[in-house]
């Protein structure tokens, strides 16, 4: 009764406002381009078509969309908690080194059906580890996690490379980077898995991680709406005096969430390190904590919508890399740009439009 | 509607409003007499502040039109109203408590880049008003260390300062001692008399008896009498408001007190800054009795009922549940205490009691999600738990009864029936009740606190804290009244009327008739 506009019916909310955001920055990205001289059409063609035009590159669009699902549901946790959790990229890393280490230390002697669910859940542990602190620090000593998991982003940065320069570089190499993964420790790569069904797709960047990060969305969907300590956690995010008042602590609560969310930005090492990289390497994460936020945010916070804006990153992600390399007036920044772009209008702009399709809405009603 | 009423300041022709299927208003026509005091009363969603909304230009009718002094207006923003000389004095005040009183009174008046104009001016003006209203208040006052009743009271120059001729004030007791709201009535009658039209949205029949000349009753979006406050009372006025007849007075049967199941000996509790919130407090609450915590807000209720359920630890003294000592090293959350037998209404329930983002239906387990039946293998049990809300809602007929409906969708009185609900259906041993009827339409108070009696009755132990007197009075068997922290008085309900507590309340009379008076 108190708003004075009438609510958009759901589907509208879901569906049409996310497009309407999308249009609304291609529409800027074609005038942009338009501006640095290149035909905006064709590399709206071209961007389409790096990003969905053969099976090698529809591979590639979900290798980094699979990032993209890990880090969006990382956000998005700790997002439903009443926490912004913006150390996923750190929390990757980290999970990269409880990834690296666990298989370095192992991989000689354990078979791959324990090596890899060691390696993940060791990723997922080093990754909530990294969030703990932050997020100790804020439930005792009452400091921000915004502010310290930004600046656990750079600790884990320096910490990675001190140890990958210092002690896990692999002998005699002149690169940062440690020993080659024994076999045992490599996801298998989507193109194998499916020829196991006799489905023949491209050779792509794509491994098993796609399904691993679909299972955590499952996941994260049962425990947000459908256990008690998710639905303790959502009260605790959308009303702390409340989730007080029914016994939460919320000191427990902050922690249960920041670990749960670095765990899963963890995943993102999976994909990398035991589905594309087979060793531990510097610089892994290359902005995938940071995009999360975005995901989660034009995702709704819901595990369908992060799918779904994932499908949207990833596409850019890797159209982006097709045009820039068509087209080298649009160089590697005006992909980022572009990406910002769909950032700008999904995430801080997102409520644009909303007011004309109500006004919409409320003339055909 | 009349036509023979005096000269109407505001005139509404035809007002019609809706937000989406809800029709708040519907084709309203109404006058508001010039130089009266007219009351609009209604209970909660009649409309009465969505028309009073539309006339002070925050929301757009959708049809209709308003005139002022005779003359069509379009108000299209609050900037139009006052520029008609509308103003309106808000329940929640709108001050900035570090700045004095004349800084607040020139906020958006500033008068140029430097402040010093504009204060002179606003020095003349106030002195000005303080002569022909006999509104006086200290200029240089800081905010926060007036009176509520003061801050009222700047609230109220701030509107006039603007030219406001006529005054809309929307439930403007609410956060008032008996005695400050009669100041307020006496300032209302003092301002009417010098040409001021009043209108006092109230859902307090004593105050609209008290000091209007008209009034105006809504119900469902529309007016349903207008007529001079003399040719009516305040059991008819009740009746047009429900559109049934209602009966608030309760015939309770005396307490058949048991055993003391609620306790607490020498609470104190202080801040982080050192401030004593709790001083030295002791009470006892036995089964089946209600005992009323009466005071003004903020002398240390809500503290109290917060280390009672287990929110915060005790500073100092011990608190008994059901047989269980908890004190500063044996704390207890409120978790623990649900499991001892205490269930909670929180004082606040837009804030602690339910999540206004989330069903009914999750509300409705709101710190018991982890029990059977709502909890089996780990899962939620989504059916068990919207079954659960839909008995709930039958027993205390919560409407619409649509467990999957946003909580924040129902009114105030149908989600505090649902708390209540919650609360009570595990039978508690002790009931702690902080505002069981704030902001609930009367239909509601009566069916709460008839319930109240019920559990009373059942051998529940039940604690109500309440600002609001009346209720106090109606529920409970033993009157304790708070002030500055402390108990300062207990009075047993038959020995007790609104003066004699009133005086307590404002500290005036610590232990009056008091059996553990601490001063």
């Amino acid at each position: 009764m108190s708003a004075p506009r009438r609510p958009l019916p759901g589907w509208a909310e879901i569906v049409m406002l996310p497009l309407v955001n999308i249009a609304m920055a291609f529409l800027v990205v074609g005038i942009i381009v338009a501006i640095i001289g290149v035909d905006s059409v064709q590399a709206l063609k071209l961007l389409v078509a790096g990003a969905l035009g053969s099976s090698e590159s529809i591979g590639y669009t979900l290798y980094y969309a699979t990032n993209f699902i890990f880090t969006g549901l990382a956000v998005a946790v700790a997002f439903h908690a009443g926490l912004f959790n913006i150390g996923g990229e750190g929390q990757a890393y980290i999970g990269g080194l409880g990834c690296g280490l666990a298989v370095l230390a192992l991989d000689r002697w354990l078979p791959a059906p324990l090596m890899i669910p060691l390696a993940i859940l060791a990723s997922a542990a080093f990754g909530a580890a990294w969030a703990a602190i932050p997020a100790w620090m804020q439930a005792w000593r009452g400091s921000h996690v915004v502010i310290t998991t930004i600046m656990f982003n750079f600790v884990a940065s320096a910490l990675m490379v001190y140890l990958m320069v210092n002690v896990l570089i692999a002998p005699g190499s002149m690169t940062p980077q440690s020993r080659g993964f024994a076999a045992s420790a490599a996801l298998p790569s989507m193109q194998a898995a499916l020829q196991w069904f006799g489905i023949a797709v491209a050779q792509s960047a794509l491994n098993l991680s796609l399904v691993l990060a679909l299972l955590c969305c499952a996941g994260v969907w049962v425990f947000l709406w459908h256990t008690p300590w998710g639905y303790a956690l959502r009260t605790m995010g959308q009303n702390p005096e409340a989730a007080v008042y029914a016994g939460t602590s919320i000191k427990r609560m902050t922690m249960l969430a920041m670990c749960l969310s670095g765990a899963l930005a963890g995943g993102v090492a999976v994909n990398e390190l035991l589905g594309v990289h087979h060793r531990l390497v510097l610089d892994f994460p290359a902005g995938y904590g940071f995009t999360g936020i975005a995901v989660a945010l034009m995702g709704r916070g819901h595990p369908l919508g992060i799918v779904l804006a994932a499908l949207l990153f990833g596409a850019l992600q890797q159209g982006g890399a097709e045009l820039s390399f068509e087209i080298p007036k649009i160089t590697r920044e005006m992909v980022v740009v572009i990406q910002g772009l769909v950032i700008l209008f999904s995430g801080a702009l997102v409520h644009l439009p909303r007011p004309w399709l109500q006004a919409l809405f409320a003339r055909k009603a | 509607m009349q036509e023979l009423t005096p000269d109407a300041a505001i005139e509404l022709r035809g007002i019609d409003k809706s937000f989406g299927s809800v029709h708040a208003v519907r084709g309203v026509s109404l006058r508001i007499a010039k130089g009266l005091i007219t009351g609009l009363v209604g209970e909660n969603g009649a409309g009465k502040s969505t028309l009073m909304n539309v006339l002070y230009g925050l929301y757009r009718a959708d049809a209709g039109e308003i005139l002022v002094d005779g003359e069509p207006v379009d108000m299209a923003s609050p900037g139009d109203a006052i520029g008609h000389g509308i103003g309106m004095v808000h329940q929640h005040f709108m001050l900035v408590d570090d700045f004095t009183v004349l800084e607040n009174l020139i906020l958006g008046a500033e008068g140029g880049l430097l402040l010093a104009g504009g204060l002179a001016a606003a020095r003349a003006e106030l002195a000005r008003l303080a002569r022909e209203y006999g509104l006086a208040v200290d200029a240089d006052a800081r905010v926060a260390d007036l009176s509520v009743g003061e801050q009222q009271r700047v609230e109220i120059l701030k509107v006039l300062m603007r030219g406001a001729r006529i005054l809309i004030l929307d439930e403007p007791s609410a956060v008032l001692t008996p005695q400050e709201t009669d100041r307020l009535l006496d300032i209302l009658k003092s301002l009417r008399d010098r040409g001021v039209t009043v209108v006092l949205i109230t859902h307090k029949l004593r105050e609209v008896m008290a000091a209007t000349d008209r009034v105006i009753v809504m119900r469902r979006g529309e007016v349903v009498a207008d007529k001079p406050t003399a040719e009516t009372d305040a059991e008819e006025l009740a009746e047009l408001m429900v559109g049934r007849k209602v009966r608030l007075d309760l015939d309770k049967a005396p307490p058949r007190r048991g055993e003391v199941m609620l306790a607490a000996r020498h609470l104190s509790l202080t801040d982080a800054r050192r401030v004593r919130l709790l001083d030295d407090v002791s009470l006892e609450v036995r089964a089946g009795e209600i005992v009323g915590v009466a005071g003004v807000a903020g002398n240390g209720q809500t503290e109290l009922l917060q280390v009672l359920a287990g929110i915060r630890p005790p500073g100092g003294g011990s608190i008994e549940v059901c047989g269980r000592k908890i004190d500063a090293d044996h704390p207890v959350d409120p978790a623990e205490m649900r499991v001892l037998g205490l269930a909670h209404v929180p004082e606040d329930r837009l804030r602690q009691g339910m999540v206004p983002a989330f069903l009914a239906s999750e509300t409705s387990i709101l710190g018991y999600q982890d029990r059977a039946p709502f909890c089996r293998h780990y899962l939620l049990d989504g059916p068990a738990v919207s079954r659960h809300c839909a008995q709930l809602m039958e027993r205390f007929d919560v409407r619409p009864r649509s467990p999957g409906l946003r909580s924040s969708r129902f009114s105030g009185g149908n989600q505090q029936k649902l708390i209540l609900a919650r609360e009570m259906a595990r039978e508690p041993k002790v009931l702690l009740v902080g505002q069981p009827t704030r902001g609930v339409d009367i239909g509601a108070i009566e069916f709460i606190r008839r319930e109240l009696v019920k559990s009373r009755d059942a051998g529940c132990a039940v604690l109500v804290v309440s600002v609001e007197l009346d209720e106090i009075l109606a529920l409970a068997d033993r009157i304790l009244v708070m002030f500055d922290g402390r108990i300062v008085g207990e009075v047993a309900a038959r020995d007790a009327d609104e003066r004699k507590l009133g005086l307590m309340m404002a500290g005036a009379k610590p232990a009056l008739g008091g059996v553990e008076g601490a001063a």
